[in-house]
């Protein structure tokens, strides 16, 4: 800022500051994925040594992530959680976008705040929220007609449920950013070249879309994949990888199999992000 | 052509239909029967009666209204030093890094934005418990002689939860930045004015949508946070979200847990606003943006 | 025209309405087959709405619009035979040029040789054989264009309609795509019909010429008869530039006028435009092109002789407006009213300075006198016979 009053001197100071800052953000997560080597049952020095036990091995006491059964389980319904999520974020979004930029209604600026609130609201009240209405809904169900309904009751679809009720948020700005730049002249262009509206939308518009909507997707899933606070609520039995983490970081006292699967979630989520990022820049630079 | 207008209005019907199913059943309905339960007390088994019982329980039990209190005060603390920490940050990735390192910066700042809270708090457990790497190595280095306990302080919990929500405000406060003219900066100087009042008047003013923006997601994020809390600063860490969790889950008390959700809801909302106000800017021009 | 030609396009009372406002007012017009057709106004005069009407993107409040003799009012824009060049182009990003061009073709449903016969053959017309594979963002400001023009092309339309498309060139390929605009519509010997607000993209393509003004044309013809006979004080206006002074009527004989001008300044003129002759006494606007008055230095041996009925009034060199071969004088004249003629700057010491006392000439025929009342706008539509 005043860095051109005396440029060297507070440039420095600056940039030290800068450093500082990159530090600051990359300590933990090394200390976190750094351990996943160390030959020890503890995650913490002395370093013992390196070694791939947390990931490969088979056998107590050192049984790797790819062998422990929770882990497993647990990484595969956040996956498929997230999968649910993402797509029915990135399809709701995009009728968002579509409702918002493309029609007229009245209370349409209303309505897009409304939109845009859930992302406002803490997860924790979204999850307990979602958990009292859907539980109400059940329990007065029963008491009246006799019929339980499963899903009503904290599991996999409570979770998706509440994860997608502010995750569409995200997907519908991310989509509605993009639509907002299409240059209607290209649908008015590909009608007059004869084309139906169906295939112009199949042609033309959606594949305008498709950065925005793959990058909606990927951070929906990810997004989906670290959420804790709305999902804590709502789990059932079938527990997604943050949950079981939390338990035994809390409950068992942690091994470094944590810092494998953390290694492993960091590197998987580097790579989503960074190819989020890459699908988003526009190839042509006009 | 009458078909036309009638595909129209069938179209804004089909597109409104997901939308109206999602803001009424999963957001406004829920809210709506967690308030309602909030009215609700159990008085015997099956018997309810309704009324403002669990708010007046609330406010005579100094250990929950300060907990909502601490939540308050700890959570605009960790805004305001975001924002301190984080604008020059932002400053420099947008106006004073050259032309290929702003990317790569940028990319250091967006990439680790989705890691999960549990991992953060899981590495700076790693770092700062009395077996941790920084006690550890101050130990080795002489310093002191004992291990030390850096886990379970206020301060930790600040540091851990400014850790988690900066990024969410650097973003914002890049993308606002990055769209300003370096003239405005440059015309700024010329017109005589010093390092301070250029930013005051010409960067700050340009950059309020973002500064808001961070600020609003950053708040929410502390205020609604969980993990950070609990693990840095441990069971007794006074968090407002621990409260809920445990009216839910451990007591099974829901009246009482929803009267604490409605709470922290009406408290950040009324925060948010007064934001909004003060700043003079609104939700789509804030959060709607970043 | 004869009574026997077909036209491409006509539009016959063709009116658009938004709510109060009225966009496009009872135009009518015929375009005979293959000429270039220029639709030229300022922004906002309604021609953007015309030509969308055209397209079928709007619907017309009355009137109907024929191509090639048949009404296409109930046909929707993807099934008219109408094909348009976008002002900004709107070419698909994320197809290639072949795709591009082939777009119209696919929607046709036709085989996939022929496409790529056809294709083949419409850049090889457009003189870009080698373009097919590259990416749009590939190609430079003209070669854009003229894919845009060639995607059109391709699908063989009756009439295609041009929005501006040059607007987004730089000035030195505006003029160079200018000509061949005119070259490519020569070779296609299609139906152009090309919107502007630039009148020298009008004037230097066009077999013909519409003037839109508030909604309605003000005159067609040649670029030729909008320039040397406009029918409208707004068409003398717009077209070319001319001095304007408000003037009025001192004596009229048949169609030739003396005027007096709003100083006092007693002038010769003919009667202009449409409607009844003038009378004396008649309020009204003059309009002289530059070139034809001519500024020469004051001789004290008198002025030579000139022939013919001459306005000459004298004046003071304000300054000189350098442009080349198309060099300017202003001049302050009588009581200060200011005077704009061309003058030839060679650099030498023949050259007109700033503060040198000057006579102005010019042809009383070049001194062209309409009716002031409404007519430069055209704003009443009920004063006007048609």
């Amino acid at each position: 800022m005043s860095a051109r009053k005396s440029p060297s001197l507070m440039l420095i100071g600056y940039r030290l500051y800068i450093a500082a800052f990159f530090v600051f953000l990359a300590a933990p997560l090394v200390a976190a994925g750094t351990f996943a080597f160390n030959d020890s049952l503890f995650p913490s020095l002395p370093w013992q040594g390196f070694t791939l036990d947390w990931f490969f091995s088979a056998t107590e006491p050192k049984l790797g992530m790819f062998h422990d059964r929770r882990l497993l389980s647990g990484l595969y319904y956040s996956f498929v959680i997230a999968t649910c999520v993402s797509a029915l974020s990135v399809f709701v979004g995009t009728c968002n976008a579509f409702l918002f930029v493309r029609h007229y209604f009245p209370g349409k600026n209303a309505l897009y705040v409304v939109m845009i609130l859930p992302l406002v609201i803490p997860g924790v009240i979204l999850g307990i929220a979602l958990l009292v209405l859907a539980s109400t809904i059940a329990n007065s169900l029963e008491q009246a007609t006799g019929i339980e309904l499963s899903f009503l009751r904290p599991g996999i679809v409570l979770v998706v449920l509440g994860q997608f009720s502010f995750i569409v948020t995200i997907a519908s700005l991310v989509i509605v950013a993009r639509l907002r730049k299409f240059d209607m002249a290209m649908e008015e262009a590909a009608l007059n070249l004869g084309a139906s509206r169906a295939r112009v939308l199949a042609t033309v518009t959606l594949p305008y879309l498709r950065p925005a909507m793959i990058a909606a997707g990927i951070v929906g899933f990810l997004v989906s994949f670290e959420n804790f606070n709305t999902t804590l609520f709502l789990v059932g039995s079938e527990a997604p990888l943050t949950v079981i983490m939390y338990d035994r970081m809390v409950k068992v006292g942690s091994t470094p199999v944590l810092n494998a699967v953390s290694l492993v979630l960091m590197l998987g989520s580097g790579v989503l992000a960074l190819v989020s990022i890459l699908v988003q820049r526009d190839r042509s630079p006009s | 052509m009458r078909s036309q207008r009638d595909i129209r209005r069938l179209s804004l019907f089909l597109l409104l239909a997901p939308f109206a199913l999602w803001i009424v059943l999963l957001v406004a309905l829920p809210q709506l029967g967690m308030l309602f339960l909030s009215l609700r007390e159990k008085i015997a088994p099956r018997v309810y009666e309704y009324g403002f019982a669990n708010y007046v329980s609330f406010a005579g039990e100094p250990i929950y209204w300060n907990t909502l209190l601490r939540t308050a005060t700890m959570s605009l603390l960790v805004t305001a030093l975001a924002l301190v920490i984080g604008f020059p940050v932002a400053y420099y990735i947008a106006k004073i890094a050259g032309r290929r390192s702003r990317g790569a910066l940028f990319l250091l700042i967006l990439i680790p934005l989705w890691v999960s809270d549990l991992i953060r708090a899981f590495g700076w457990i790693l770092l700062l418990r009395e077996t941790g790497v920084v006690s550890s190595l101050l130990q080795w280095s002489g310093l002191v002689s004992g291990g030390i306990e850096f886990l379970y302080t206020d301060a930790t919990v600040v540091v851990g939860l400014v850790y988690t929500v900066i990024l969410f405000m650097i973003v914002p406060l890049v993308s606002t930045l990055d769209g300003m003219d370096e003239a405005m900066i440059e015309a700024g100087y010329n017109l005589g004015g010093n390092g301070f009042t250029v930013l005051r008047r010409i960067i700050i003013p340009y950059a309020m949508p973002g500064i808001v923006s961070g600020c609003i997601v950053t708040f929410m994020l502390t205020a609604g946070s969980y993990l950070t809390p609990i693990l840095l600063g441990g069971k007794n860490s006074s968090w407002f979200t621990a409260q809920i969790y445990d009216q839910f889950i451990t007591r099974y008390n829901w009246e009482a847990g929803a009267t604490f959700g409605v709470l922290l809801l009406a408290f950040t909302s009324v925060v948010v606003w007064i934001g909004l106000k003060l700043s003079g800017q609104s939700l789509s021009t804030t959060v709607a943006r970043s | 025209m004869t009574e026997t030609a077909s036209y491409d396009l006509q539009c016959l009372g063709v009116s658009k309405n938004y709510g109060a406002v009225r966009a496009v007012r009872d135009v009518s017009f015929d375009i005979p087959n293959g000429s270039f057709f220029s639709i030229l106004g300022p922004s906002g005069c309604g021609k953007t709405t015309l030509m969308r009407m055209i397209a079928g993107f709007e619907e017309p409040s009355a009137g109907d619009i024929r191509i090639k003799d048949r009404s296409v009012l109930n046909t929707p824009p993807n099934r008219r035979n109408v094909k348009m060049v976008f002002q900004h182009l709107a070419l698909f990003p994320m197809m290639n040029v072949y795709e591009n061009i082939a777009y119209g073709l696919r929607c046709n449903r036709m085989s996939k040789a022929e496409i790529e016969r056809r294709v083949s053959d419409v850049l090889a017309r457009i003189e870009l054989p080698d373009v097919a594979d590259r990416e749009i963002h590939q190609l430079s400001g003209g070669q854009k264009q003229r894919i845009a023009i060639a995607r059109c092309m391709v699908l063989d339309p009756d009439v295609l309609l041009l929005d501006e498309p040059l607007g987004a060139l730089d000035l030195k390929l505006r003029e160079a795509m200018k000509i061949e605009l005119k070259l490519l519509q020569h070779q296609f010997n299609t139906t152009f019909i090309y919107i502007t607000h630039d009148q020298s993209e009008a004037l230097v393509m066009s077999d013909y010429v519409a003037i839109m003004n508030a909604g309605r044309f003000e005159q067609i013809g040649t670029p030729q008869e909008l320039y040397h006979k406009p029918k409208t004080a707004f068409v003398a206006g717009f077209v070319g530039d001319a001095n304007r002074w408000p003037c009025r009527v001192v004596e009229a004989f048949g169609t030739t006028l003396r005027v007096e001008t709003e100083i006092g300044l007693p002038l010769t003129g003919v009667a202009c435009g449409r409607n009844p002759p003038m009378q004396a006494g008649a309020h009204g606007e003059l309009f002289v092109r530059p070139e034809f008055i001519r500024a020469e230095r004051v001789r004290t041996d008198g002025s030579p002789e000139r022939a013919g009925p001459l306005n000459v009034i004298p004046g003071i060199i304000d300054s000189q407006l350098f442009n080349g071969a198309k060099s300017r004088v202003l001049v302050r004249g009588p009581q200060g009213m200011r005077i704009e003629a061309d003058v030839t700057l060679t650099g030498g010491e023949e050259d007109l300075r700033p503060g040198e006392k000057v006579e102005l000439s010019w042809p009383a025929e070049q001194t062209r006198c309409f009716a002031a009342a409404g007519s430069a706008t055209g704003a009443d539509p009920g004063a006007e016979p048609a």
